[in-house]
């Protein structure tokens, strides 16, 4: 699934610069525990999340996410995005909660971390 | 989008480029007495669409293949270049950068630019073809050298001949300072990739790193040091601080125990897995902790079973 249309999906914005849309994602999860993420979220995945500081930025650096989506309209501090830009991370914040947003995308086919081999 | 950064990357060359490194030369010039007809062999033969006219050493005009189309229709192709030609032609110096000339073009819509040296004498000319040819060879000559370095990098321990080489990266992390949070593991990642490290193998380092990072902030007294011992097989990954100590390792172990303050755990760490995702990520885990002392914690990544270990995730996960 390409970026663009994750973002039409979750009826979100792009809060980057430079952000490549046609970047593929095949997986996404969820999570607002950042040693979740780093335990369970496989490569190239989407994080979604309500948390907004620059760690979640982090763990997706050091997790190799590919892109995150902030839920329930939260729109990240400005070093977020600085280091989101920094590390090439594309940051996306749509209105909608975390429940209805990964209903969503789960319906659009988008793929979970729990099933690796069938991504 | 993507292209973005490779026009950074043509602005600045725009910028460090010489005009006389892109310009085309020797140029093809004619005289004010040369023949319109005897004009459109020249640049048949040459196949370019524009001349210099010059007079003895001196620049005194240009003439191009419009001129020529013109004279062509009006039957004037007996006339001479210096009743048809230009006088008042824009040039630029060679020993302008490029982006003088990309503006020079714009502002005057000419095709072609004379080239001067600063005695004012005709040395080359220039075409918006020549500015293209020159950044695309400017960016593969780059992309070459950062290749070479790439190279060089990742056999830097072919390189140095000793009985055991390896690269020690050092970093002291500050207790409760959680703007740079991170800063240290990333720069380990970085590092990695630099050597050659595969995206999967660096991520592993680079998760255990960021957790044992995280717990020098959160839990230390002084903070401590994190460092990345780098091998050819191996990375050993250590994280020593003077305390205060952990009570009951087996404690710390289970999941979800944690003394993660309230301020920690609303950025979204202290959840108490910590130290078991770093045992998960690693190949041997090591701690050793006194109260009232300090706690050290060795963490070993194997390089070589790393496909094994790719397979074996992949299966259980």
């Amino acid at each position: 699934m390409k970026l663009r249309d994750i973002v039409k999906v979750v009826e979100g914005v792009v809060l980057t610069r430079n952000t490549d849309l046609d970047m593929e994602i095949d997986r996404a999860c969820g999570a607002d525990l950042m040693s979740d993420v780093l335990s369970f979220a496989k490569e190239r995945a989407l994080l979604l999340t309500g948390l907004t500081n620059p760690q979640v930025v982090r763990t997706a650096e050091m997790a190799d996410i590919a892109a995150i989506v902030f839920v329930r309209g939260k729109l990240p501090p400005q070093e977020t995005i600085a280091l989101a830009e920094e590390k090439g991370i594309p940051l996306i914040a749509a209105k909608y909660t975390m429940f209805e947003m990964c209903g969503r995308l789960y319906k659009a086919g988008m793929g979970s971390c729990d099933f690796v081999g069938e991504s | 989008m993507t292209a973005i950064p490779e026009i950074t990357k043509v602005q600045e060359l725009i910028y460090e480029l010489k005009i006389e490194q892109v310009m085309s030369r020797p140029v093809i010039t004619v005289t004010p007495d040369t023949r319109i007809d005897q004009l459109k062999e020249i640049l048949r033969v040459n196949r370019i669409s524009g001349v210099p006219v010059v007079q003895g050493s001196k620049l005194v005009g240009i003439i191009s293949i419009e001129d020529l189309i013109k004279a062509l229709e009006r039957g004037e192709m007996h006339s001479t270049v210096g009743e048809k030609m230009s006088r008042q032609v824009i040039t630029v110096n060679a020993h302008d950068s490029v982006v003088e000339a990309v503006k020079r073009f714009e502002e005057h819509g000419v095709g072609r630019l004379p080239v001067l040296d600063s005695s004012g004498q005709l040395v080359g000319i220039l075409t918006s073809g020549d500015i293209t040819r020159g950044l695309l060879h400017a960016i593969g000559l780059g992309y070459h050298q950062e290749e070479i370095r790439r190279y060089r990098a990742s056999h830097i321990f072919e390189d140095i001949s000793s009985d055991r080489t390896s690269l020690i990266l050092c970093y002291h992390i500050p207790a409760r300072e959680l703007q740079k949070a991170g800063e240290a593991s990333s720069k380990i990642k970085k590092a990695l990739y630099r050597l050659g490290a595969q995206p999967g193998f660096a991520r592993r380092v680079a998760i255990a790193a960021y957790e044992a990072e995280m717990n020098l902030i959160i839990h230390t007294l002084h903070g401590g040091d994190l460092i990345a011992e780098i091998h050819p097989d191996k990375v050993r990954l250590l994280a020593v601080d003077d305390g205060p100590g952990i009570p009951d390792i087996q404690q710390a172990m289970q999941p979800g125990f944690s003394t993660a303050p309230d301020w920690i755990r609303s950025l979204g760490f202290g959840a108490g897995m910590g130290l078991l995702n770093i045992k998960r990520c690693s190949d041997q885990m090591m701690l050793d902790s006194q109260v009232g002392v300090g706690t050290r914690l060795e963490v070993l990544f194997y390089l070589k079973e790393e496909a094994v270990l790719g397979e074996h995730l992949s299966s259980t996960s």
